[in-house]
């Protein structure tokens, strides 16, 4: 019984450990970025063009439409892509193939970001400098990177998605004459619908949420871009690049406040993620 | 040929017709199976089946669970054809063309082969949109009266229209079991099939709703041939013309219902009907 007690007790501990230090991370960067946004002002923080620290002028709007271009782009690629490697592992691959490519998928998750991000500098930036034009530090770049990196998510909570539609709904559908294709696309992927959205809603989650990998090919310039081609500045990659130079004062007040936006808009897509896979 | 001879007449034939009477049996009728084995990678399910099944009647596959019945009837829409590492021997003649042929497309004969599952099936979709399935996807029908007549009239068949037709756009998984049970039948019927197979259609039933597909089996088979799965033998007594025992992936006995019923043959059948196994 004394053992019982024990367990329980260090269980609930734990839990509470875990909650208050993410709540203590939260109030953190909220105490120390709130009051520069109420100083600034709300609009002016979220829509100003200009940021320049050295004069204290902080608008992030450049970076926000950075952030949100490169996350569509990198969805562009990597929503079909994710999607219909998903399909192809849960109703076409056979099983000897599904058992190598699943887990090489997986594995593809656990690389750290620099490393594909190196491989972007490498390889990437120097291939758009050379054959679509000048600087290769771009939102294509940027978007292409990320797309990989979101790549695992979206195909393994796809897979599970299609994979969890009940067999009887293909069999039904196969008994009136459908076809492989017919069924996968008219019952099976409505069907598996929600669990699909989830993962895409989780894929750009990682995108918007990843800094190493964007650093270091996006070229990080807080500006609004004019094409594909060129360079842009995300939210996360603000914060990571000043850090170091704002050991004090607004400046680095502005930093957090670019944190509590950020924070507000992944809490945002995990809340659309987690009710999507209830199925609501 | 063509005076018609049946092969199943009031005297008794066994299970062992034999394949020298296969061309003469092809013309007459709708399903002819020789000589049919079934293999689950190395397990094999069905051992040398011979039987045939006549138009515009219904035919009761019974047997003791795991005797094959039900693979036997996966076998006459190629629904087997989905499990990976299947493996089929023999022919499956239906109006003389073996459906195991290589130039044979498994989905033209499912949609001549029509199926309903133990368990009722509606895809999460509207009660309309459920029948008219098989209807979209043949790409047959065009214009989107014709679409509503043809829906109209499977659920007319299928005994359901006038408990639905007020909540035609409603979910399939607001109607209650039975009803769904009808709404697979209707989903079946709206392609008209030319053969109609049954896997156990009662078997999550209530008495009630039991009863009433039970009417309508009845009464569809004036239209289609019906080939149904049941481990309720009272059942097979009730709505079967012929009934085919198998038991360990062989035909033990196949004859008219009333005869199986009475006078069986083998005394393993016998047995079975009794309830002494099974």
């Amino acid at each position: 019984m004394l053992k019982e007690w024990i367990i329980e007790k260090s269980l609930i501990v734990a839990a509470m450990v875990s909650f208050v230090i993410i709540a203590f991370i939260i109030m953190i960067v909220f105490r120390a970025g709130v009051p520069l946004i109420a100083e600034v002002g709300v609009g002016n923080f979220l829509f100003g063009m200009d940021w320049r620290p050295e004069r204290e002028i902080f608008g992030i709007f450049p970076m926000i439409i950075g952030t949100l271009l490169v996350a569509l782009f990198s969805m562009l690629i990597s929503v079909p892509l994710g999607i219909l490697t998903a399909i192809f592992l849960a109703e076409v691959a056979p099983e000897i193939m599904r058992n190598i490519l699943r887990p090489a998928i997986e594995l593809l998750a656990g690389i750290p970001s620099v490393v594909y991000g190196f491989v972007g500098l490498m390889v990437l930036v120097p291939f758009i400098r050379t054959h679509l034009g000048p600087p290769g530090f771009s939102i294509l770049a940027g978007s292409i990177v990320l797309a990989i990196m979101a790549l695992p998510t979206i195909i393994t909570i796809s897979e599970d998605a299609i994979k969890a539609v009940p067999k009887s709904y293909k069999e039904a559908s196969f008994a009136v004459g459908a076809t492989h294709w017919q069924t996968i696309k008219n019952i099976i992927l409505p069907a598996a619908r929600s669990g699909i959205l989830a993962g895409v809603v989780l894929g750009s989650g990682r995108a918007i949420g990843e800094t190493m990998a964007a650093i270091m090919v996006l070229g990080n310039l807080p500006v609004i871009p004019t094409s594909v081609l060129g360079p842009i500045r995300t939210l996360t990659a603000n914060v990571a690049m000043e850090m170091a130079y704002a050991p004090h004062g607004p400046h680095r007040q502005a930093l957090f406040a670019t944190g509590v936006v950020l924070f507000i808009v992944v809490s945002i897509l995990v809340v659309i993620s987690n009710r999507l896979r209830r199925g609501q | 040929m063509l005076t018609k001879t049946p092969l199943l007449n009031e005297t008794d034939i066994s299970a062992s017709t034999g394949g020298e009477r296969m061309s003469r049996a092809d013309k007459e009728f709708k399903i002819v199976v020789r000589n049919l084995s079934f293999y689950y990678g190395k397990i094999q399910a069905l051992k040398d089946v011979s039987l045939d099944i006549q138009a515009n009647k219904v035919t009761a596959i019974i047997g003791p669970s795991g005797c094959g019945k039900s693979t036997f009837i996966r076998i006459l829409n190629r629904m087997n054809d989905i499990i990976p590492g299947v493996r089929v021997e023999g022919k499956v003649m239906i109006d003389s063309q073996n459906i195991y042929d290589g130039n044979v497309g498994a989905v033209e004969i499912r949609r001549r082969v029509g199926m309903v599952f133990q368990k009722s099936n509606p895809f999460p979709k509207s009660i309309f949109e459920n029948v008219a399935y098989g209807l979209r996807i043949s790409g047959l029908i065009k214009k989107s009266s014709d679409l509503g007549e043809r829906v109209r009239r499977a659920l007319v068949d299928a005994v359901l229209w006038d408990e639905v037709k007020d909540r035609l756009n409603a979910s399939a998984f607001k109607l209650s079991g039975g009803q769904q049970q009808r709404l697979c039948i209707a989903r079946a019927l709206v392609i008209e099939p030319e053969v109609i197979l049954f896997d156990e259609p009662c078997s999550a039933l209530d008495p009630t709703s039991t009863a009433k597909v039970e009417e309508l089996i009845q009464n569809l088979k004036d239209k289609y041939t019906i080939v149904i799965v049941t481990h309720n033998m009272q059942q097979a007594a009730r709505v079967s013309d012929y009934t085919a025992f198998l038991m360990l992936g062989e035909l033990i006995e196949f004859n008219k219902t009333n005869k199986m019923f009475t006078t069986p043959s083998e005394k393993v059948t016998e047995d079975y009907i009794t309830g002494r196994f099974g």
